[in-house]
């Protein structure tokens, strides 16, 4: 059974194919069913893999299919490698992305690339699958680039507006500078190591020399930061939600962007060969990640960009896992993110979608009535993220902050903080789309005018935003929210399923219930930070967590319901604009850098090209000169002989000795 | 053989040779170079012989005769090519295929 395993990334390039060859032909909406019907046929042969693989030695096969590159010592295969870690990613990957795919058929009903958009979506699974499935470090360069050029063309694929097609190149650029650490790290892991294969040089990793080690786990992190968005390349994330919701909730939130996780846990052992200071920095800079984009969180006013600080907050909780040595914690909340913020964003998808592409959070509220059942899945998810037991976020959080708390206090501190932001800005979001009074329809134009006087301090693209919105709606006359058809509300449902349930993977109480740690034992076992909680200490976290939570969601409350508090006074201007990060980076590439990279530029010009240029240059002066004494006269020639001859003679005189 | 009667056949074996090769150069008429080129060869001939009783050695006899074989191909190389320069072009010199350069 295990062997069908090359099957699963083979069904979604089969629809690829398909799709990108007779997708027009075949028109909407049944381009879409061929989608789905793909992904889901591959998620099916994952469950059937995945029974098997529990009848492998150490849940691990490993298929090799061809030899890809042959190049003297340097050899790349074809080859899959599955082990509990790649079998988890697989599953879920392909689960969640069948979800996806059956909404999208929904959300991009009557769009006029409606095949195309699945097209795209299917090269994203099959590359998803080849990065995580790929037994070795090119294999997964591969897919890694393959989900970023489809994440490029998802983010832009309403390219008629010019934003969404800058915020492609943005998040392609970005990812860029990301990439090239990734394949720094591969030349350096050959140099070492001779091979690129994961079986054969992790368990060689232990004896590496220390700086060895540390320079490639700098690299994979410089690569994983570009993908996962986090500091300081997290810019692009924010910008990818110009794409389709769908596209926003199966890549920018549930799986591309856990490729770096991913990458940094399946390589733990170089991790743990590396200097001490390597796993501090990548707490430090998740910790710090995660802070950072839960306070943007707070003051964003568009829907889909709270989802997107939000994700990069969840994946700062996940790099501080790694940092502590909590490797199968990173990988237990990228599951259950991956659940509750998919769930999230199809839920927005919904909201958006019934309100006629409204994004403003402004222009909102009391959905719950109108839109029950994306309400309900939405709640769950949120109570998921917000940490509230027993939903999936609570216990995930909680394993990472258990971890965090083991390595050092601090890193414990600044995460509970950064989790009751997250309950904050999550209660926010659902108490202003969901509840309160219903800010959109006729009655709501008085009300919007002063709101926009309140919020003259706001980003000016998004009072732009609103102008737009304003104009259209006072054509058409006011705003009829609607609840979605049951292709996007089957996902919704199923979702938020696993998002209440999916936290009983890993239970912390005894060491049974722990389902999650003790299938990823083979691969992250030996370098798993290693603890006991007492029963006290545990009992004692949880409820902290639980408090932080509740609290978090009663400041909201009073906030955002009771109206005690203004919220002008929370939402500050620095925070609405991301800390200006992005006006900084703008001010000083128009600037400092730009007198930088061109004073660079020159270098390149006068010096590199110089040289070049010099060299052929130097070429063609001496051949003409050369050529003047190849003049065709044989007379010529045979002196020359003989010129030779007596050269030779006369220096092999002086070399013998009679 | 006294050593003064070898030394005058070395001497007349290097003025051959400096007359065939002197030829060569500032000769024009082919079939005047391929007729030096034979006398560079035969005073090289020559010096071998000498050299092969000043010595003592049959083998510098031996490759007298190699020497007149190779010798003998070269002329019915050479003088092929001046047959066939001679009919494409009658009186022309070895600096008229000058034109050939590329």
């Amino acid at each position: 059974m295990v062997g069908l395993v090359w099957l699963i990334p083979a069904l979604p390039l089969a629809g690829f194919l398909i799709l990108v060859f007779f997708g027009k032909r075949i028109g909407e909406p049944r381009a879409g069913w061929i989608g789905t019907v793909a992904v889901a046929l591959s998620f099916v042969t994952a469950c059937v893999v995945f029974a098997g693989l529990w009848g492998e030695p150490e849940h691990t096969y490993e298929l090799s299919l061809f030899e890809w590159i042959p190049a003297g010592n340097f050899s790349v295969d074809i080859g899959f490698l599955l082990d509990p870690l790649s079998m988890a990613m697989v599953l879920f990957v392909t689960g969640i992305a069948s979800l996806i795919h059956l909404y999208s058929i929904g959300y991009m009903h009557g769009d006029s690339r409606f095949p195309r958009f699945f097209t795209y979506l299917n090269l994203f699974v099959f590359s998803m699958l080849i990065l995580v499935l790929g037994d070795n470090l090119v294999l997964t360069f591969l897919g890694w680039e393959g989900v970023g050029a489809c994440s490029y063309f998802l983010i832009a694929f309403w390219f008629e507006k010019d934003e969404n097609a800058s915020a492609g190149k943005k998040a392609f650029i970005t990812n860029r500078v990301g990439d090239w650490g990734f394949m720094v790290a591969i030349f350096m892991t050959f140099f070492a190591f001779g091979t690129v294969t994961y079986t054969e040089f992790l368990p060689l990793s232990p004896e590496l020399a220390e700086t060895t080690a540390t320079f490639i786990a700098l690299m994979l992190f410089v690569g994983a930061i570009g993908k996962s968005a986090q500091i300081p390349l997290f810019i692009w994330l924010p910008d990818a939600m110009a794409g389709p919701t769908p596209v926003s909730a199966l890549i920018h939130a549930a799986t591309m962007v856990t490729a770096g996780v991913y990458l940094l846990v399946r390589v733990n052992p170089i991790i743990a060969a590396s200097a001490s200071w390597i796993p501090w920095m990548i707490a430090i800079v998740g910790i710090a990640t995660a802070f950072l984009a839960a306070t943007i969180a707070m003051a964003q006013q568009d829907i889909k960009k709270v989802l997107a600080y939000s994700t990069v907050s969840q994946l700062g909780y996940m790099f501080l896992a790694i940092g502590v040595g909590g490797y199968t914690a990173a990988i237990f909340h990228m599951i259950t993110h991956a659940f509750f913020k998919a769930l999230l964003f199809l839920g927005a998808g919904s909201v958006i979608h019934g309100m006629h592409d409204e994004q403003d959070m402004r222009r909102m509220g009391a959905l719950r009535k109108v839109m029950p059942v994306t309400a309900v899945t939405f709640i769950i998810g949120w109570l998921a993220i917000a940490g509230v037991p027993p939903f999936s976020g609570f216990w995930s959080k909680d394993d990472i902050l258990a971890y965090a708390l083991h390595k050092s206090p601090i890193l414990y501190v600044i995460g509970l903080v950064t989790a009751l932001l997250t309950a904050f800005y999550m209660s926010r979001l659902v108490f202003r789309v969901f509840y309160g009074d219903a800010r959109w329809g006729e009655s709501a134009e008085g009300e919007l005018a002063n709101l926009k006087a309140h919020t003259a301090v706001d980003v000016a693209d998004s009072d732009e935003h609103a102008d737009e919105h304003d104009d259209a709606h006072a054509g058409h006359g006011a705003v009829h929210p609607h609840e979605s058809k049951w292709p996007m509300l089957v996902p919704l449902v199923v979702l938020a399923f696993f998002a209440a349930v999916a936290g009983f993977l890993n239970l912390p109480f005894t060491h049974n219930l722990e389902f999650l740690n003790n299938w990823l034992e083979p691969v992250v076992g030996e370098n798993q930070a290693n603890f006991d909680l007492g029963a006290f200490q545990l009992t004692f976290e949880l409820a902290l967590s639980t408090t932080i939570a509740l609290l978090g969601i009663f400041a909201a409350y009073m906030v955002y319901l009771k109206n005690k508090v203004d919220p002008r006074r929370i939402e500050l201007p620095f925070f609405a604009n991301g800390w200006y990060i992005d006006q900084s980076i703008t001010k000083f590439m128009g600037g400092i850098g730009r007198k930088g990279f061109e004073l660079i530029a020159m270098f390149d010009k006068v010096v590199i090209d110089g040289a070049v240029n010099g060299v052929g240059r130097a070429t063609r002066g001496g051949a003409s000169r050369l050529r003047a004494i190849e003049n065709g006269y044989v007379r010529w020639y045979a002196l020359m002989i003989g010129v030779g001859a007596i050269l030779i003679v006369a220096f092999v005189m002086t070399q013998v000795s009679f | 053989m006294s050593s003064n009667l070898s030394l005058a056949y070395l001497m007349l074996s290097a003025i051959l040779f400096v007359i065939g090769g002197v030829g060569v150069l500032i000769r024009r008429n082919p079939l005047v170079m391929i007729m030096c080129v034979e006398l560079m060869l035969n005073a090289v001939n020559l010096s071998f012989v000498t050299f092969g009783k000043m010595l003592d050695d049959i083998s510098g006899q031996i490759i007298v005769f190699f020497v007149m074989v190779v010798a003998a191909a070269e002329v019915v190389v050479g003088l092929a090519l001046i047959v066939a320069m001679a009919r494409r072009r009658p009186g022309a010199t070895a600096d008229d295929l000058r034109t050939l350069r590329g």
